[in-house]
Parts: C-alpha cells; structure tokens; sequence
C-alpha cells in the first residue's frame, strides 16, 4: 500500500481547463474522496492518478515514486469503473483472474488467489457464469475482485455505486467499507453524492469547475466550509445564507440584522461590504421570545426531525427541528441562531471569512 | 390470455406479412432455381419453350464445365476403347471426346485467392484504421474520414481507365497482387467506415480495464476489443467478400489469363461449343457456393451485424 501525492496536477483538453492546478496529499491506507458536481474535474483528476490521462502539467507520487508519465500498466493500481467494465466475453473466474494472467503468474497460484478473494466477497458460487446475466450487486463484487486480486498499490473507484439501485447501494456502501478496514489499501473513490462522501471518507476533497474548494475530514468540511460552494454542496438541506452588507472588524463577534444582534465566532480578519451570514439548518431553533421574526411556510416530517421552510426578513431558511415540535403554516416565530456555528462568506468571492471556529482548516485548504 | 393484444400481431396480419415474404422469396429464389435446374438439364432441355419444368437430369453441363472436348467422326469412335469412366460416357454421347480439362478450375481458384485475400486485407486494414479513428486524436480526423468515403462517391468503373494504365504501367496487369490491391482499395472504405461504426459502440472502459491490469495497449486491442468486435468484422468481411467475389467490370478490363477470375469467366463458355447453357448454368452454380457457405457461417453475425447499435443497451 501506499500514500499518493498529486503536486500542481493540471489537465488541459484543447482550450477547456479540466483540473486547475490541484495539489494534496493522500496517507497510506486512507479512504479519499473526490466529490463534485458533474464536470468539476473529480473524475479527469482520479484519471491522471491511474494512469488513463497524461497530465498537461503538474506530479503524482505513488508511493514515493513519480508516474505522471508512466503508462497504467506499469503503475500497479487497481481501477473500478462505473459501468463496472468487467469483459463481457469472459466468465467471472476469467474477469477476475485477468490481472494475474498478465503477470504471468503460474495458474495453481492464480487458482488459488481467485479462490480466496471470491470467498472475501461472497461470490464463489457465480465464478463460472458467464458476467452478462450478473446482477448489479454482483458484477460490482467481480469488478471489485478484480481490483483486490492483485493486492494493488492503491485502488482507484469512478462511482462504483453510481449504477446501483438505492437498496443495493446502501449495502455496498457499507461492503465497500468494511472491505476497505480489512484490506486497509489506499483508495482513492470518485462521487458527486455528499452524502456518501461523507459516510465512507476519512478525508474529502472538494472541487468545483476544476478548482480544489477544500480539503479536510468530512466533519471540518461539514462544520467549517471553506466556501459558500462547499456550505451549499455539503449537507441536506445545503447552508442557510443570510445576506447583508456592512462592515465588521477583526475581534468582532457580531452583527446587526433587521435591529437584532446576531452572533458568530470572532473574526480575525476585517471586511467591509456584501456577505453572507451561513448557518446550518440544524442550528436554528423556533423560539417565542427570540426577535428575529419569521412566518412558516411549511413543514417536511422526517421521522425523528422535520425540515420547516421559513420567510424572514432577510429571506428563505430552513430549519431542522425535533419532529415533536408543533408548526403550523402561516404561523409567526422567533428564530434562535446557534452562533458558534456560524461562517461569515465574501458574497462576490464566496470564501469563508476567518474566525476562531475555522482558522486551523482554512490554513491549509 | 386476451384476445385483443397491441403488440402482438393479429392472425389476419400474420398470414398477409406471411404470403408477403413467401411471394418475396419466390420472386428472388426463381432465378436460383432456373439457374440451379439449367445447370442439371440436357441442351436441348436447357432451351425448349415451354420451359420444361420437369426433365430428366443429367451432368452434361459439368461435365462440359470442366472438359474441352473434339468432336470425332463415328469411325473414329468405333476405333477408340469403351469409355472408362462415366463422364467419357456422356461426352462420347455426342459423337466427341475429352481433349483435356477446362480451365474453370483455375479460374475458379482466382476468384478464391482474390476474393478472400481481398477481404481479408480490406477487413485487417480497415479494423486497425477504424480503432485509431475511433480511440486517438488523429490529427484532420474528420477530412481523413470523409477522403476515405469520398472514393465511394463515383462508380469504381469511373475510373477504369486511369487505373488501366496505372496497372499497365506498374506491372499489375492479369496479376493476382494487382487485383487483391484493387479490391481492397474499393472496399477499405466500407471497412474503416462500418467498423468504426462498431468500435466507437465498444465502451472504452473495457480496454481501459485491461490497461490497468496489467496489458499493453496492442494487447488491450486483440484480447479485449477484437473479440467484442467479431459482429462486425464478420459482417464487414461478408459485404468485402461478396463484392471483390462478383466483381465483373475490373475483372474484364485487368485480367485475360493468370489472373483471371471465374465471373469473366463463365460467360466464355458459351462460345466453346455452341451455345452451351447448362455449363453456363452449372459454372454459374458452383460459383455461388463459396460465398453462400461463407454468409451461413457468418450469419448470426450478420443479422447483429445490420441492426447494431439500433437499440440502445
């Protein structure tokens, strides 16, 4: 196994920028996330690391060594594609010990490796079926075989849930994952679902039109966005953004909206003009007594939580509230900011001001 | 089960798409058999009006195909030993003997060393142009692609002479290189054209997948593309096939000996001994075996073959 380093990888395809001058660091026996819209460049990035594009400019380190211009074959890694790509003209046993054949292992060994890591994942009784009437869940078990058998030096996942129905994907997630802690192999897995970004991930990237917005564990990215992108992006429902425009200093710790003190973290750095005032749905509460008004305009039972759509002053939130909790549309309340929560953002740029809550993530993001 | 069904067909609508297809296969099996039957009918049956659907059949027009032949004086007969084998039988049945063999084998062979050399160049050529078009960034990509179907754009035949003289000029003339490279040239463009067709539907994941296990992009092409594009080289190999097989126009013009392939062939013939249908009739029969067995083969391909891609997966 092994840690990988990508150092001002760019990608260029003719006059489109695919990945703008990325660089972090992968440790050893991580599980990473690339999450992204579509077309942000996750994808391109996951490509240049494995081999199957040639970076415009820029490093990878596999295990101390420089690929960037090696072919795939000759950087030992293991790829999971999301069509899954096992070769339809060859049967289960056959895709999975493709790998080894071409090392030119002796077949009792190749034998005897497809045996072991068929048991691993549950699918000995199907290595002799040809893969085309393979159920979904199945043929992501052959094409994660084919990944494993050949104790790669990392393995790469393009979406490998992305083609699952939401039943089976749920229990791959967590397959995925317990097979991850067993093997405890660097992986590197391409998704544009937070959600399962955030179940899997020890650590996420996040990137958009090509450009790293944050890198960090899935809570600091959760609690301290770095931008108004990686606020919206993450999480369900996305960020509340209250905007307003005025002036706060560093060491100021709140600010006035419609004649009511909103707090936040203290800021350490000044700014004057439009921003942004975000705050997670979970962290606003429904109070009589609080000031700042808002009318309800609707409310999602969730089970344990619901979701109330609110209309202030300063426009649309939502809440996440215990689902106890009466609320009737058209009903007027106070809401209640939890302030140590909070993220000030540059309304034009998008970034997070620094404050006391984010200053050790934003230093390196 | 209900009586009412939108998708399967009514009985009523079974039995006209039924007398349809029987009516079609008639009109385009009629001239097989007249063919066929010609082939085992004496001359004289060969050309009587009314036709005469049932006759007694004979090998003449095998024989025939395969023998020159001198006609005798009976005298000269009656001085020769029996026949010794069944097909001096036939021969001496008109006052005539075997002066040696017809050159139809020959030909016949031509027309196999051409034809599927051809293809099979056309089909190797253009399998190895269609990946590249299809998998890397050629430079002028599109106008290379439309240059290759522009020699399409004319009948062949256009420009006979040109090549005439190219072939003349070049030592190509009535020799089997020269017409393999002719009909390669024509068919090439089909080739790059219709299998880049199927290439562009293989995903690329699947070489992709066996780049990153290990294998050499040539490797990743014959062990992973090539077998999932055996549809349609097959079905490219029957169209290439079929064409440098019954091409007649070239044949004519470049080839006169050596080379010459059956179908300017057969129609010679006619002039050897009168006009000698039912050999006509059983080198055209022969003929058409080759490349009917080929197509049966290949069938299965085929039929994929034309609809590829017409359904999305």
């Amino acid at each position: 196994m092994a840690e990988i380093v990508i150092r001002n990888l760019r990608k260029e395809f003719g006059d489109f920028t695919a990945v703008q001058s990325s660089s972090f660091k992968i440790e050893d026996g991580e599980f990473f996330m690339l999450l992204g819209p579509s077309g942000c460049g996750k994808t391109t990035t996951l490509r240049m690391i494995a081999g199957l594009e040639l970076p415009t400019s820029g490093e990878i380190y596999i295990d101390g060594e420089e690929v960037g211009q090696k072919p795939a074959s000759k950087r030992d890694i293991a790829f999971v594609f999301q069509m899954f790509a096992l070769y339809p003209h060859m049967n289960v046993r056959k895709n999975i010990s493709y790998p080894l054949i071409s090392q030119g292992m002796p077949k009792s060994q190749v034998k005897e490796k497809v045996g072991e890591v068929s048991r691993i994942l549950g699918i000995e009784d199907i290595l002799d079926r040809p893969v085309g009437g393979l159920s979904g869940g199945d043929r992501q078990r052959v094409a994660l075989g084919r990944a494993i058998v050949r104790d790669p030096k990392a393995f790469m996942m393009d979406e490998p849930l992305g083609a699952l129905d939401a039943e089976f994907r749920e229990r791959m997630a967590e397959e995925l994952r317990a097979l991850h802690d067993r093997m405890n192999a660097t992986t590197v897995y391409v998704t544009h679902d937070q959600l399962e970004a955030m179940q899997m991930g020890d650590k996420i990237v996040v990137m958009n039109h090509g450009v790293i917005e944050q890198f960090g564990t899935p809570q600091d990215i959760y609690d301290k966005p770095a931008s108004m992108f990686v606020a919206d992006f993450i999480g369900s429902p996305s960020m509340n953004f209250l905007r307003f425009h005025g002036e706060v200093h560093a060491g100021s710790s709140s600010v006035q909206m419609h004649h009511e003190d909103l707090a936040f973290p203290m800021l350490q750095e000044p700014f004057e003009g439009d921003m942004v005032f975000g705050i997670r749905p979970e962290h606003i509460s429904l109070t009589d007594n609080a000031g700042f008004r808002s009318e309800v305009l609707a409310a999602e039972y969730l089970g344990t939580t619901q979701i109330v759509t609110l209309r202030s002053a300063s426009g649309e939130l939502k809440a996440r509230i215990p689902s106890d909790k009466k609320v009737r549309a058209g009903e007027h309340v106070g809401l209640d900011f939890n302030g140590s929560t909070v993220t000030l953002f540059d309304n034009q740029s998008g970034r997070a001001l620094r404050s006391s809550l984010n200053e050790g993530v934003l230093a390196h993001g | 089960m209900s009586s009412y069904s939108i998708t399967e067909p009514s009985a009523r609508q079974k039995w006209v798409a039924g007398s349809l297809v029987i009516a079609y296969a008639v009109i385009t099996l009629l001239p097989l058999v007249w063919i066929l039957t010609t082939g085992f009918k004496s001359p004289n049956d060969a050309i009587a009006y009314p036709p005469k659907v049932v006759f007694e059949p004979s090998l003449e027009g095998y024989v025939n195909l395969f023998t020159t032949r001198t006609r005798v004086t009976p005298e000269q007969l009656e001085a020769l030993p029996p026949p010794a084998t069944w097909y001096e039988e036939i021969v001496r049945d008109r006052d005539m003997v075997i002066a040696g063999p017809s050159r139809y084998g020959e030909r016949f062979l031509n027309s196999v060393i051409i034809g599927f050399g051809s293809t099979f160049l056309s089909v190797f050529l253009g399998t190895l142009a269609a990946y590249a078009f299809s998998r890397f960034k050629v430079p002028l990509k599109d106008d290379l692609l439309f240059f290759i179907l522009s020699t399409r754009m004319m009948p062949p035949i256009a420009v006979a002479i040109p090549i005439f003289l190219m072939f003349r000029t070049l030592g190509l003339s009535d020799t089997h290189l020269g017409m393999i490279l002719l009909y390669t040239a024509v068919n090439i463009s089909l080739a790059v054209w219709l299998l880049k067709g199927f290439i562009d539907e293989i995903p690329r994941e699947y070489e992709e997948a066996a780049l990153i296990d290990g294998y050499t992009r040539f490797q990743a092409f014959y062990k992973v593309v090539l077998p999932q594009a055996a549809t349609g080289i097959a079905s490219t190999a029957i169209f290439c096939l079929i064409f440098s097989w019954n091409e007649y126009a070239f044949a004519v013009l470049l080839t006169s000996g050596t080379a010459q392939t059956a179908p300017p062939f057969i129609p010679t013939i006619i002039g050897v001994g009168g006009q000698d249908w039912p050999a006509v009739a059983a080198g055209a029969t022969l003929f058409l075996v080759p490349v009917m067995v080929f197509t049966v083969l290949l069938r299965k391909h085929l039929l994929r073959g034309i609809t590829f891609g017409a359904v999305r997966k």
